[in-house]
């Protein structure tokens, strides 16, 4: 059975979550076996709904001590579970919850753990599965030798299908561990899409000459219902926020549209974003090498570029 | 009180990647090693930073590697730390790796391990989690800020959209990102006393690993940028509706 770890926040089911359950009924049919769900804690959503989503069988874990991330507790709950449940295979999003749990869970079971992975495993020798490596300039083949196998799979890299079905839920009884750690606050943006959910991200770079200057992409982000994110140089200058630096060093993200506006290409940017299914770049500069890597591109200056496209962008919509 | 931090060596961020033997070696000639950058800027380096406001404060670097670490591990020590220790083993697997590190980390009884979030050539942001499991202590991933007093620390760490802020006991393992800390150069004084600073040589435990790799390959090439007059925006927005369909 293939074992499908819901993650939410906000007693909100989060989007990367469909994409796992996506994957993993896909998976579970390549395998001739079923696809079931975890859920630990409470969420507002009606569970059965995720049948939509290709799982027959929803397991809910209620408990107060899962309402806050201990990935500690959450490894014991989600190692207890596959056991119970005799689960072969488990799925995770390689999103901030599944980087802090799978790797517990994998230790704790003994489970090979592939993280990142970018597609369903090819099981015609083995059990093989492709992953993300060198921060997004090349891919590994990664065969699972373990009994129980553990893949993350990396946001926005998988189909996201509905099915039409519904699921059972049912509660699953077992015991949850006392937290380690206590959350003391909780500091989110408010009303900005998470960067590395985004489907659309604008980003800008040093050719904006300054923080002032930020409104455009903004107000271009805002048509587009997308994350803004900036190069590293601007984070390091401060002009913005250091989490929405994006590169090697910083998020690596795979939106279906980057915008990439007065940002030159260093190789070490291009690591973070060319996971992108579709590329534009805005330049002054026609060498940028950042036009070898895009799909679309205009060689022009952004003051005039970014406003007339946010512009077309309203027409579009309106 | 100790630390223990994780030293990885990867190639440099400017790499070029490419791969030999039918595409299941990484092609190393040419390339420049460095210490993870996740690893010295933020680990390391806020360590040393620990370290130097509590002079008592045992501070020591653990790596899983060939000889070809040393230089690495050697560039660690220049920055800060006052010794290292080496594992001799070659492994791609997480888990190889974190039970390495879990067999010394039980005999050395430190109170804060600190790690890069991830390594930037195989990207798995797994070892730290793997090694608190096996420890049977605290992770706290993501890390963006870490504060320690004697029994406690005090860390922020990325959530979806945000951050939060956690108190946990000591021990714990955190891993670490921008925020943490800021980059140093190390300075003459300190290349040259790491030299002689003790790097001890350990045999690794006897462990399968749990995966492998396969082969490797490179993305498909772009098939071209299709460029748009600056004055012809409309025509970019009819491409990305009409053809890229993303809009």
């Amino acid at each position: 059975m293939v074992l499908i770890f819901v993650d939410h926040s906000d007693s909100e089911i989060k989007k990367s979550s469909y994409e796992v359950l996506s994957y993993g009924a896909a998976l579970a049919e390549k395998l001739g076996t079923s696809a079931e769900a975890l859920l630990l804690g409470a969420v507002k959503d009606d569970l059965a709904t995720l049948g939509n989503y290709g799982v027959s069988k929803v397991h809910q874990v209620s408990n107060d001590a899962l309402n806050n991330l201990d990935a500690q507790v959450y490894a014991r709950a989600v190692a207890d579970a596959v056991t119970s449940l005799n689960a072969d295979v488990i799925v995770f999003s390689h999103n901030q919850t599944g980087k802090a749990v799978a790797p517990r869970v994998a230790a704790r079971l003994k489970a090979g753990l592939v993280a990142g992975a970018v597609a369903l495993p090819d099981t015609s020798n083995g059990f093989v599965v492709k992953k993300n490596v060198f921060s997004g300039k090349a891919f590994a083949n990664v065969n699972i030798t373990s009994a129980i196998k553990i893949i993350s799979l990396n946001p926005n890299s998988f189909q996201v299908k509905q099915t039409g079905g519904t699921a059972s839920v049912e509660q699953l009884n077992i015991t949850v561990s006392e937290p380690k750690v206590k959350v003391t606050s909780v500091n989110k943006v408010k009303g900005e899409v998470p960067l590395t959910e985004a489907e659309i991200v604008v980003s800008g770079g040093r050719g904006l000459k300054g923080p002032e200057n930020w409104k455009m992409v903004e107000d271009l982000a805002h048509e587009l219902h997308a994350a803004t994110a900036c190069s590293r140089p601007v984070a390091d200058a401060g002009w913005r926020p250091h989490h929405e630096h994006v590169g090697q060093t910083g998020i690596q993200i795979a939106p279906n549209l980057y915008i990439a506006i007065g940002i030159s290409g260093a190789i070490q940017h291009l690591a973070g974003v060319n996971r992108s299914k579709t590329i534009v770049v805005i330049n002054k500069d026609p060498e940028a090498p950042f036009f070898k890597a895009a799909d679309y591109g205009i060689v022009g200056d952004a003051f005039e570029v970014v406003p007339k496209l946010t512009d077309e962008i309203k027409k579009l919509k309106g | 009180m100790k630390i223990l931090v994780c030293i990885s060596k990867t190639p440099d961020t400017t790499s070029k990647i490419s791969f030999k033997e039918n595409n299941t070696k990484f092609e190393e000639s040419g390339v420049q090693w460095i210490i993870n950058p996740y690893d010295e800027w933020y680990a390391l380096v806020r360590a040393i930073e620990l370290k130097e406001k509590d002079a008592s404060i045992q501070l020591h670097l653990i790596s899983v590697g060939g000889a070809d670490y040393d230089p690495v591990i050697r560039k660690a020590l220049a920055l800060g730390g006052d010794e290292a220790i080496r594992i001799n083993a070659t492994n791609n697997d997480s888990y190889f790796i974190a039970v390495q590190i879990a067999e010394v980390a039980k005999q050395g009884g430190y109170d804060l391990i600190l790690t890069g979030k991830e390594t930037i050539d195989y990207n798995s942001s797994s070892v730290g989690g793997m090694l608190a499991e096996l420890l049977d202590v605290p992770y706290i991933s993501l890390a963006t800020k870490v504060e320690v007093n004697n029994s406690a620390a005090t860390v922020n760490r990325e959530i979806e959209g945000g951050e939060e802020t956690d108190e946990v006991s000591l021990p714990v393992v955190i891993s670490c990102q921008k925020g943490v800390a800021e980059q140093r150069i190390p300075n003459m004084r300190g290349i040259m006393a790491a030299r002689t600073k003790p790097l001890k040589v350990i045999e690794p435990a006897a462990v399968e690993a749990l995966t492998n790799v396969v082969s490797y390959e490179l993305p498909a090439p772009k098939a071209g940028v299709k460029l748009v007059a600056a004055d012809n925006v409309q025509e970019l927005v009819r491409l990305l509706h009409e053809e890229a369909k993303v809009i």
